[in-house]
């Protein structure tokens, strides 16, 4: 038995070294990705989902543009205000997005994979001649693209109701902030779409791949700032009460914060759409020396500013992507 | 029973054929346990052939590897000259393959499913235009091509799967288990269309555990037990290798009764002779003897009323290897 073992060890070294595949991973990708956006388009559960943004859209700018209508001649970033200006009771429009972006991103992609599996048409797709590459690539970028249609469309519905209602056209800087506040949505949209998938990857049952991607939502919108403070205490504990022990707490505490990546969107968003930020942590007196407390930064310092939380959320989308993709790579296919 | 007469029509395919499928030593191993172990099957272009054993006797995984659907742990696959670990696209593109289980994006029509196919398959539109309806009118399916197919039973969902394959218009179809589920006037006709598909010159690999079914189709079979293919051939060559033939000819006859039985006896081939009633006669025999049967009671001085013969049954040279094979390994 141990020398049939051994045989069998031997025997399969040359065939993993002639295992190069030939062909392009991305034949049908397109096809995968017109089918995939089709669902995605005519699905009950995006219409649904695409209200409640529109509604949120147009209820949040119009309250904003009832209340800043008397200041539009002095504000220079008017435009960007209709984003983020909160007015009671309703939150601002980031803060809806920061909530329905996930949820949208989630419902597109947690039952992409474990579906075709309940469906039995998975091996029947897999037969045609295509790699798996296609169909997982396949149908992230057909999340991802709905994603932009839907966030293009409603940031051109915010511009467009902002023409109206103010009167006036925006800036070529306030169009800059407000386009790269739309790329930093739909990247962290990627993120949660590639979670999903993720998920629907692992988990057979649509079901536990839903709710475990919700969890992992709540887990981060709700619970990780409060554990990232608990743990910035016990990581850097303040003894002596001294300035810098208290600033390197609040450093840990920020830094634990940013694992999140409604913490990266949030921040991101802030930094770009709002030009008076200048630091998202605390600014010493010796930083700001010089500085004209509330003037607006260059559109090249807020990118700056923001490029890190810019570049995580897109380099948290491509590793969990990858996660998916070498989950399922790995998987075999008879159910 | 038309089936069977066509088959039987029909030449067997003869090992002369090039080979299309051919797979040495391949073995398939989940952690311990061995799916499939140390296959060489070998089909020829235009045959029929059976995979055939219980279930969970590796002939899933066997045609998952052949479609390079799973990767072989050591062997060769070889399929139209293509090694399907490698080259699976070359692969996929010329086989065809009816899963067991089908299943369709049932909010989709029938011609959406297979519009969908058709450009994974890279046709181009106007082409997979013409195709798409002709496949569906050719299964019967032309009334219901825009209707969802969420409202199609399996037996419309299996003739869908079918007309898949006609849209590819492949060299090999790959079926598994395909009358499985399907009520028995469903499966007749699908053995029907697999012996049209046979006759187009497309080479047929099927798995299945029905065995009834496939002989009527199979030119040729292999069975399946636990990972190995134990034997292989036509089942006239198995029923001769298992059964030492099988045939079972009843002959009835009045006259001089002894030496009927004795002249029968006498005859080449013959196994046995039982006498079931005063005046019939149980010939078991290596081949079809009715012939020499015939005229061995007329010579004996013997008066022949009938004469009927029973090919052997494919489940008869199953459970008999089966139960051999278990004895041997007891023994």
């Amino acid at each position: 038995m141990a020398q049939a073992v051994k045989v069998q060890s031997t025997a399969a070294q040359p065939a993993s070294q002639a295992r190069r595949r030939k062909g392009s991973p991305w034949t049908g990708l397109w096809a995968v990705v017109a089918k995939e956006m089709a669902d995605h388009l005519s699905s009950v559960r995006m219409q649904i989902l695409e209200v409640l943004i529109l509604l949120t859209a147009v209820g949040t700018v119009y309250a904003v543009m009832q209340g800043v209508r008397q200041t539009v001649g002095q504000d220079p970033f008017i435009f960007l205000r209709l984003f983020t200006t909160a007015r009671e009771p309703l939150p601002a429009f980031v803060g809806f997005l920061s909530f329905l972006v996930p949820l949208i991103a989630i419902s597109m992609a947690f039952d992409a994979v474990n579906g075709e599996f309940n469906r039995r048409t998975m091996s029947r797709v897999l037969a045609q001649p295509i790699y798996r590459d296609a169909l997982l690539m396949g149908k992230f970028l057909a999340g991802f693209f709905t994603l932009a249609l839907v966030l293009t469309a409603i940031w051109l519905l915010v511009m467009g109701m902002g023409l109206l209602g103010l009167g006036l056209p925006p800036s070529g800087e306030e169009v800059a902030r407000s386009l790269i506040f739309l790329v930093a949505t739909i990247f962290y949209g990627g993120i949660w779409l590639a979670l999903g998938l993720v998920f629907s990857v692992i988990f057979r049952q649509p079901a536990t791949a839903a709710l475990g991607a919700l969890a992992v939502w709540l887990f981060f919108t709700i619970f990780w700032s409060m554990l990232a403070s608990l743990l910035a205490r016990v990581i850097s504990p303040v003894t002596y009460g001294t300035a810098q022990e208290l600033l390197r707490q609040i450093e840990v505490e920020q830094a634990l914060s940013r694992i999140s990546p409604n913490t990266l969107y949030v921040e991101a968003t802030l930094g770009i759409l709002n030009p008076a930020i200048r630091s998202f942590g605390i600014l010493l007196p010796s930083q700001l020396e010089g500085a004209i407390i509330g003037a607006p930064l260059p559109l090249s310092q807020s990118l700056m500013l923001m490029w890190p939380q810019l570049t995580g959320l897109i380099a948290a989308t491509i590793l969990l992507f990858a996660l998916a993709y070498v989950l399922f790579q790995r998987q075999e296919i008879r159910a | 029973m038309s089936v069977v007469t066509a088959s039987s029509r029909t030449p067997p395919a003869n090992t002369q054929g090039e080979a299309v499928i051919e797979t040495s030593q391949l073995t398939k191993r989940y952690g311990k346990f061995t799916a499939v172990d140390n296959l060489n099957l070998t089909v020829h272009r235009g045959e029929v052939f059976g995979l055939l054993g219980p279930n969970g006797a590796g002939k899933t995984t066997t045609i998952l590897m052949l479609l390079g659907l799973t990767e072989p742990t050591s062997g060769s696959v070889r399929v139209l000259g293509f090694d399907p670990t490698r080259e699976p696209l070359e692969v996929k593109a010329r086989v065809g393959y009816l899963p067991d289980a089908i299943g369709f994006y049932d909010e989709l029509t029938a011609r959406e499913n297979l519009a969908y196919i058709a450009r994974l398959n890279g046709l181009p539109h106007a082409e997979a235009a013409k195709r798409i309806p002709a496949a569906i009118e050719r299964m019967g399916l032309g009334e219901v091509i825009d209707h969802p197919v969420a409202t199609f039973s399996r037996g419309m969902r299996q003739r869908l799967g079918v007309a898949e394959l006609l849209l590819k218009q492949p060299e090999i179809i790959i079926m598994d288990e395909p009358t499985l589920g399907l009520d028995p006037e469903a499966a007749h006709d699908f053995l029907k269309m697999i012996l049209q598909l046979k006759q187009e010159g497309i080479t047929i690999l099927l798995s299945s555990h029905l065995l009834h079914q496939v002989q009527q189709v199979c030119d040729r079979v292999g069975l399946f037990s636990n990972g190995r293919m134990m034997i292989s051939g036509t089942v006239a060559e198995l029923a001769q290798r298992v059964l030492k033939g099988g045939y079972r000819i009843t002959v009835q006859a009045s006259g001089p009764v002894d030496a009927i039985r004795r002249a029968l006896l006498a005859l080449p081939g013959v196994q046995k002779v039982e006498q079931t009633q005063p005046e019939t006669f149980v010939i078991h025999g290596a081949h079809d003897l009715r012939a020499d049967a015939a005229s061995a009671v007329v010579n004996a001085g013997g008066r022949l009323y009938g004469l009927d013969v029973e090919a052997p049954s494919l489940d008869e040279i199953y459970s008999v290897y089966f139960k051999e094979a278990t004895n041997g390994a007891g023994s």
